[in-house]
């Protein structure tokens, strides 16, 4: 059995829920099941089905943008890096997901939704032939499957440690609310689900941060006992101890951060993994499809209150029962002392404040944060598969009727695959790791692959295809390598010290990199495409609709500036 | 802006993001709606445990500060607000 699954044996239980705790989980699934129900008449046709009828507005399109990201990995996950790295984790928010998404919004969004395409392994299929295609296809599938088998695991293990439930039970309940809202409604009934996530999101979890502030004694005083301690104050910098891989406790320097994070992985997933750029090809119209991501953005930049605030205040206020100072430990020294681990801080904290009511609604808040990242893997995964693997390479010509069926059957073959993921991913040492490692896999050349198809016109169908396929490959010959030798680290990560997080950024960077240096050279040994056949599809040859008769205040350049600028504000603030 | 030919609910009211089928002849519930009556719901569960608690109140940190109440309070004006503002 895996160390997690231990971990899981040992764990004592947190809390039990009381008839009110009870009553408002129960209200949560009852109206996310009637919303399947009630949107299932307006998805009949595939546009319906996939891209909820391109019917959505700015707000909804972006508020379903950052839920469908706000999973597993945001709320436990990223609470417990916090507790173990202090604010550097902010940076997973900020610089790790702001520029991306004014960049999708402002540079990539224009030939997303000019094209028409339905999906981004779509676009490149228009852009570099079937070849590049059937590569993002299968590798877009594979990912969105262990991801949603992540999501599954993350909270069947939130449930298990906090209330005692059987992980089993967690998980198929779960694999049945979200399979069944998603195959009767298709992206409409997910998007709708999302937004009503976000907002109980932060009703939920809202709370946990402001009592915990409140028990610290503010935010200066919460410094100086975080500082007292660690023994200097580095968890409460963003960048000021980043000049050396030594210098923090995360063991990355500030080129790793800004390059591997902040420009490889950050782009890679915010504009080219179809779970989230699905979200923004559902608005009405392109100022939409340009304006949703910026929203997005806005509440992103927020997300940190309710995810890496509780985890720093962990730090702080969290008390044994005889009143001594609780240390949250690994997984693994979990199991062996019987602690709690770094993944316990958020429902630690809210178990702390919330009494019978409040801690319901906490718990669905976490459970609601799990089941639209479920939702958003399943989904794109139906859709990928239905338009992208299905309809491109088995069976071409069939009715737009036949198609949507085949969408409700991938969903739920993808929800039971994710439930076999669920499983395999107990054998992960880290939920964190596994995911990051993930992204390197799959995202980085990808995002190579996709920039250069809108930026560059020189770019050709071989040196899509090639450059995608030798990136993706160099990402897993050098995670399998640093796996078979730890000493393989100097070379990936630039140093020995390098934590994992550090190591998957820099892996993450060369993936890219491999990707263009392909890319470019085996389009160079081939024939450009006219302009003509590149229309809609690459900056230069497509004409794109100004903007000129609309109030500043309503371009969507005007909000990426703000925003921006907003983003400089608060990274110097906490530098 | 004329970015593309509008679509025939480009400005129509947020409820037309969470049409039901227009076929069926009603008008379409709005996703703020849900939001409404989901908060709602919940700050009309909370606000009478909220009110309980302020003679049994509940073995966490800070319970003096009764933000089951508040909380419950802010929840159901915030879903009233919605839910009326939304209705169908």
């Amino acid at each position: 059995m895996t160390h997690l699954a231990l971990a899981l044996l040992s764990a004592r239980q947190l809390a039990t829920l009381s008839w009110p705790d009870i009553l408002i989980l129960l209200m949560y699934f009852v109206l996310v099941i009637f919303i399947g129900f009630y949107v299932k008449d307006s998805a009949n046709t595939s546009e319906e089905f996939f891209l909820a009828g391109r019917e959505m507005t700015a707000w909804i399109a972006g508020l379903s943008f950052v839920s469908a990201n706000l999973g597993s990995l945001e709320l436990m996950g990223w609470a417990g890096t916090a507790y173990q790295y202090g604010l550097l984790a902010t940076h997973w928010y900020w610089i790790g997901a702001i520029p991306a998404m004014l960049f999708l919004g402002i540079v990539m969004m224009p030939f997303y939704y000019i094209s028409k395409t339905h999906s981004v392994p779509g676009y490149l299929q228009l852009r570099f032939g079937e070849g590049a295609r059937a590569v993002s296809a299968a590798t877009f599938g594979i990912m969105t499957v262990l991801m949603s088998g992540v999501n599954m695991y993350s909270m069947a293990l939130v449930m298990k440690v906090v209330l005692g439930w059987d992980i089993n039970f967690s998980i198929w309940v779960g694999a049945f609310t979200v399979g069944l809202y998603v195959m009767l409604g298709g992206l409409r009934s997910a998007i709708i689900n999302e937004v009503l996530q976000f907002v109980l999101i932060w009703a939920g979890a809202a709370l946990v941060p402001i009592l915990g502030l409140i028990e610290a004694g503010g935010w200066t005083n919460l410094k100086h006992q975080i500082a007292a301690q660690i023994g200097n104050d580095s968890y409460m910098h963003l960048w000021a101890n980043t000049g050396s891989f030594q210098g923090n406790a995360m063991g990355i320097h500030w080129t790793g951060l800004v390059f591997g994070l902040g420009f490889v992985i950050s782009f890679g997933y915010w504009t080219t993994d179809f779970l989230v750029v699905q979200r923004v090809l559902s608005a009405n119209n392109l100022r939409a499809a340009k304006l949703a991501p910026i929203i997005g953005a806005i509440f992103k930049m927020a997300v940190p209150l309710i995810v890496i605030l509780p985890g720093v205040l962990a730090i702080a206020v969290l008390r044994n029962p005889d009143g001594t100072l609780m240390h949250l430990v690994s997984e693994s020294e979990a199991i062996r002392t019987g602690q709690h681990s770094f993944n316990e801080a958020l429902p630690l904290m809210l178990v702390r404040y919330c009494g019978p009511g409040l801690l319901g609604l906490g718990i669905t808040a976490l459970v609601a944060g799990f089941m639209s990242g479920m939702a958003g893997n399943v989904s794109a995964f139906s859709t990928v598969w239905t338009y992208d693997l299905y309809g491109a390479f088995i069976k071409k010509d069939a009715s737009d009727k036949h198609y949507v069926t085949v969408g409700r059957a991938s969903t739920v073959v993808g929800m039971l695959l994710s439930v076999a993921t669920a499983y395999l991913v107990m054998n992960a040492a880290s939920i964190m790791d596994y995911v990051q490692a993930l992204f390197s896999f799959f995202i980085a050349p990808l995002f190579g692959t996709v920039i250069l198809g809108m930026l560059w016109k020189r770019g050709t169908n071989a040196g899509g295809f090639w450059g995608l396929l030798i990136g993706t490959l160099s990402s897993i010959v050098m995670w399998v390598w640093v796996y078979k030798d730890p000493g393989a680290l100097r070379y990936i990560a630039l140093s020995p010290d390098a934590k994992p997080m550090a190591e998957n950024l820099y892996r993450a960077l060369w993936s890219w990199i491999i990707c263009v240096v392909v890319t470019v050279v085996v389009s160079y040994m081939g024939k450009a495409k006219s302009d003509e056949e590149l229309n809609g599809l690459v900056y230069g040859a497509t004409v794109i609709p100004a903007e000129d008769e609309v109030p500043l205040w309503q371009r969507p350049i005007f909000w990426a500036v703000v925003v921006a600028l907003l983003l400089v504000i608060v990274n110097l603030i906490f530098w | 802006m004329s970015d593309q030919t509008p679509h025939p609910i480009e400005h129509a009211h947020p409820a037309s993001s969470s049409v039901t089928a227009p076929e069926s002849g009603h008008r379409p519930l709005s996703i703020w709606f849900f939001v409404g009556i989901l908060c709602l719901g919940y700050g009309l569960v909370l606000l009478p445990i909220g009110a309980y608690q302020f003679s049994h109140p509940p073995a966490v940190v800070l319970a003096e500060l009764h933000s089951t109440f508040w909380w419950g309070l802010g929840m159901t004006l915030f879903g009233a607000f919605y839910t009326i503002r939304f209705r169908p």
